[in-house]
C-alpha cells in the first residue's frame, strides 16, 4: 500500500502556523514554493523526499513540480549539512585577495572534502558565487552571518569559533 | 566617511554617524514625506515626472525607468506587479546591499511610489537568497511601514492599497534576469524567457504587465520625486541623470562604494583618489568597469575621436567619465558600475578562468549555445591553469566566445562571451605568452625524467 507522505510527515506547529501565514499571500499559491520549502528546511536542516511529496500536497502540486526546484537551486539540501555551513566565496575580487587559501584552509582544518561533511560533523565547507561585498573581500559565510576582510589570522579565528561552538553542542 | 568628490543622494544618512536606518532614524530626517505628496497627486503626474528625471536602469542595462513604465498598457484590466529586483549577483557588484542593509525604508518609500504611479496592487522584492540578514531588515522595516499605514490598506488614506512581499531567492545567479527572476516567483526553475513575446511589461508575473527594477533605480524614484524630475536631471549629465553608486573593488587600497554625480569625474578619480590607488609598487593592468560580464579594459588602451554628442577626445583609460556611457567608446560598458581592478600581479589566464567558472555554473541549461559553450571555456581555461596550456587556446577560446553570442534565449549567453573576449582581445600576447612558457616548462621536465631513467 502506498503510504501518503501528508499523514507520516511530522512538522512542528509553529511551522505549520508559518506556512499557513504565507501560502495566502500570494495570488497563486505555486508561488509559495520556495517560502515553504525554506521553512520546512529551516526546521528538518534539508529536504527528504517525505518532505517534497507533503511540500507538494500542501502546495497542491506534483511532486516533480517541487523535485525540479530542489534540484535546480543551490540553496535547497537535500542531505544535512555539517553543524556550521561555510560558504567561501571563490569569485574574482575575492579570489584576487587570497580566497582560495581561505578555503583550503578550512578544509585542512576540519579535514574535509569541498562539498561533503567533516568527519566529525562540524562544517560542509563550499564554494559560493560573489556574494555581493567584494570590498571586504575575501568574504566567509558562515550559516546566515557574513563575515568580511577574513585574512590569514580571521581564517584561524572562525576556525577556531566553530571549533569551540560546535563541541558544545549547538 | 563619504569621499569629498561624492555626492550622495541615496546614501546620504548611510554612514552618518548614529544613523540605523530605523522607521524613526529615517522619518526623522523627512522621510515618507516624498510619498505622502505622491499619493495626493495624480499616478500619471509621477510618471511623468520619473520620464523627466530619464533615470537609467541600475542594473546593468541601463534602460530608462520612465520609459519602461511607459510600455503598461493603460487599457489594460490585468493586475499590475512591481517587482523589486535584489537579486545583487553580478561579481563584482555591491551597492543594492548597502542600500538594503543601511537605509530599507528608502527603498520602500520608493518602491510605494513607484506603485502608486504604475497602478500596482500587489509589490515583490525578490531578494537573494544568501541575503539573510538583508531580508530580516526588509522584512521588519515593512512591517514598520505597514503599522505606520505606508503599506497595505488604504494608504495614508489615499484610498489606495499595495501590499508588499519579501520573496527569497536561493542561490542561483540567473533569477536576476528579469524574466528568470519572474519564473523563479511564479515558484518554477528560473528559465528565462523569450524575448519577445515576453516583454514584462506585457506578460510578466502570471501573464499580467510587470515591472521589475532594480534596488538603486527605485531608491533614485524617491529623490527624482522629491525634487522634480527636470530638477533631479540637471544633476549630472544628460546620458546619466542623478548620481550612480560605484562599487570598487579587487587590487586597490581603498576599496568600497562610491556615490558621485553621473559623469563628474573619471575612472582615474575612481581608482587613483576615491579607491586609494594600487598598493605599493604595483601597477595597472586593467579593470572590468561594469561588473564581471563586461569586457575588461587594458591600462593602455586610448580613444581617440568624436563623442555622440561630436566633441573631439583623446582618453586614456584614466578619462572615461564615471557616467552611464563612457566605457561603449572602451569597446565594453558600464553595465552595474561594477569596477574590478587588476594590477600588474594578476596571472590573466587565471582571472578568466574564473570567470569562466563561474558562469558556466550559472548557465541555466536552456539553449545549448551557453550551456556547452559556458563549460568548454570553462575547461579551456582550467585545462590552461592546470599546466596544459597550448597556444592556439587564445584562439580557440574566442571562436567559441564568438558562437555563443547573439545565439541565446537571454543575455547570459552575452554574459558568457565578453569576458572571454575581452581578455582575449586585450590579452592574447598574454595568453599565448603563458602556453609558450608552460610548453618550455614541460620540455625541461620531460628531460629531466629522461635523464633520471637513463
Ligand atoms: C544574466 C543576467 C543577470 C542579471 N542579474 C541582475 C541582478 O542581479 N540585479 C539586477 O538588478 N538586474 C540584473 N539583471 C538585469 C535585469 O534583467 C533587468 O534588466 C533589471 O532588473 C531591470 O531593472 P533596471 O531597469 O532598474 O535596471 C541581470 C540580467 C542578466 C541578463
Ligand atoms: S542564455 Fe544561458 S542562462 Fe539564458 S536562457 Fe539560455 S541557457 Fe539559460
Ligand atoms: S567576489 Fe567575493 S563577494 Fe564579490
Amino acid at each position: 500500500m502506498e503510504t501518503n507522505a501528508t499523514d507520516t510527515f511530522e512538522l512542528s506547529e509553529e511551522a505549520r502556523a508559518e506556512i499557513d501565514r504565507v501560502v495566502p499571500r500570494y495570488p497563486e499559491i505555486r508561488s509559495a514554493a520556495l517560502p515553504v520549502l525554506y521553512i520546512v528546511q529551516g526546521e528538518k536542516g534539508y529536504l527528504s523526499n517525505e518532505a517534497i511529496e507533503w511540500v507538494s500536497a500542501r502546495l497542491e502540486l506534483e511532486p516533480i513540480n517541487i523535485y525540479e526546484l530542489v534540484t535546480f537551486y543551490p540553496m535547497l539540501l537535500r542531505e544535512p549539512t555539517g553543524k556550521r555551513h561555510v560558504k567561501v566565496c571563490r569569485t574574482l575580487s575575492c579570489a584576487l585577495n587570497g580566497a582560495y587559501r581561505v578555503c583550503d584552509r578550512f578544509r585542512e582544518a576540519f579535514d574535509c572534502e569541498l562539498d561533503e561533511v567533516s568527519p566529525d560533523g562540524a562544517v560542509t565547507v563550499e564554494y559560493v558565487e560573489c556574494i555581493a561585498s567584494c570590498h571586504t573581500a575575501p568574504v566567509v559565510q558562515i550559516d546566515e552571518e557574513l563575515y568580511h576582510n577574513v585574512d590569514e589570522d580571521r581564517t584561524e579565528e572562525l576556525i577556531q569559533m566553530i571549533r569551540s561552538e560546535t563541541k558544545s553542542g549547538s | 566617511m563619504p569621499h569629498p568628490k561624492e555626492r550622495r543622494l541615496l546614501l546620504s544618512h548611510a554612514d552618518e554617524p548614529g544613523y540605523t536606518g530605523s522607521y524613526e532614524d529615517y522619518t526623522a530626517r523627512g522621510g515618507y514625506k516624498t510619498l505622502e505628496a505622491a499619493i495626493r497627486r495624480e499616478p500619471a503626474e509621477i510618471k511623468k515626472e520619473v520620464l523627466d528625471a530619464n533615470i537609467r536602469g541600475r542594473g546593468g542595462a541601463l534602460f530608462p525607468a520612465g520609459r519602461k513604465w511607459g510600455f503598461l498598457d493603460p487599457n489594460s484590466d490585468k493586475p499590475v506587479y512591481l517587482i523589486c529586483n535584489a537579486d545583487e549577483s553580478e561579481p563584482g557588484t555591491f551597492k543594492d546591499r548597502q542600500l538594503i542593509h543601511k537605509d530599507p525604508h528608502q527603498l520602500i518609500e520608493g518602491m510605494m511610489i513607484s506603485a502608486y504611479a504604475t497602478g500596482t496592487k500587489l509589490a515583490f522584492i525578490y531578494i537573494r537568497g544568501e541575503m539573510f540578514g538583508g531580508a530580516r531588515i526588509l522584512e521588519e522595516a515593512i512591517e514598520k511601514a505597514r503599522a505606520n499605514n505606508l503599506v497595505g490598506e488604504n494608504i495614508l488614506g489615499s484610498g489606495y492599497s499595495c501590499d508588499l512581499i519579501v520573496h527569497r531567492g536561493a542561490g542561483s545567479y540567473i533569477c536576476g534576469e528579469e524574466t528568470g527572476l519572474i519564473e523563479s516567483l511564479e515558484g518554477k526553475r528560473p528559465y528565462p524567457r523569450l524575448k519577445p513575446p515576453f516583454f514584462p511589461a506585457a506578460k510578466g508575473l502570471y501573464m499580467c504587465p510587470t515591472i521589475v527594477n532594480n534596488v538603486e533605480t527605485l531608491c533614485q524614484v524617491k529623490h527624482a520625486v522629491e525634487l522634480g524630475g527636470k530638477e533631479y536631471a540637471k544633476i549630472g549629465v544628460p546620458n546619466c541623470t542623478g548620481t550612480r553608486i560605484w562599487s570598487l573593488s579587487g587590487h586597490v587600497n581603498n576599496p568600497g562604494y562610491f556615490e558621485v554625480e553621473g559623469g563628474a569625474y573619471t575612472f582615474g578619480d575612481l581608482i587613483y583618489d576615491m579607491g586609494g590607488g594600487l598598493r605599493e609598487g604595483r601597477s595597472l593592468l586593467g579593470f572590468i568597469p561594469g561588473g564581471s560580464s563586461t569586457k575588461v579594459i587594458k591600462y593602455d588602451q586610448r580613444y581617440r575621436g568624436k563623442l555622440q554628442d561630436g566633441t573631439e577626445v583623446d582618453w586614456g583609460v584614466e578619462d572615461i567619465p564615471l557616467d552611464c556611457d563612457g566605457c561603449n567608446y572602451f569597446g565594453s560598458s558600464s553595465g552595474s558600475a561594477a569596477v574590478m581592478v587588476m594590477d600588474d600581479t594578476t596571472d590573466v589566464v587565471m582571472a578568466l578562468a574564473n570567470l569562466n567558472a563561474f558562469y558556466a555554473h550559472e548557465s541555466c541549461g536552456q539553449c545549448t549555445p551557453c550551456r556547452e559553450g559556458s563549460l568548454w571555456l570553462k575547461k579551456i581555461t582550467h585545462r590552461m591553469i592546470a599546466g596544459e596550456a597550448r597556444e592556439e587556446d587564445a584562439d580557440l577560446l574566442k571562436s567559441i566566445a564568438d558562437q555563443v553570442e547573439g545565439r541565446t534565449i537571454c543575455a547570459h549567453g552575452e554574459a558568457v562571451a565578453w569576458p572571454v573576449q575581452g581578455f582575449i582581445l586585450r590579452f592574447r600576447d598574454e595568453f599565448i605568452d603563458y602556453a609558450r612558457r608552460q610548453a618550455r616548462e614541460r620540455a625541461a621536465r620531460e628531460q629531466e625524467t629522461t635523464a633520471a631513467v637513463a
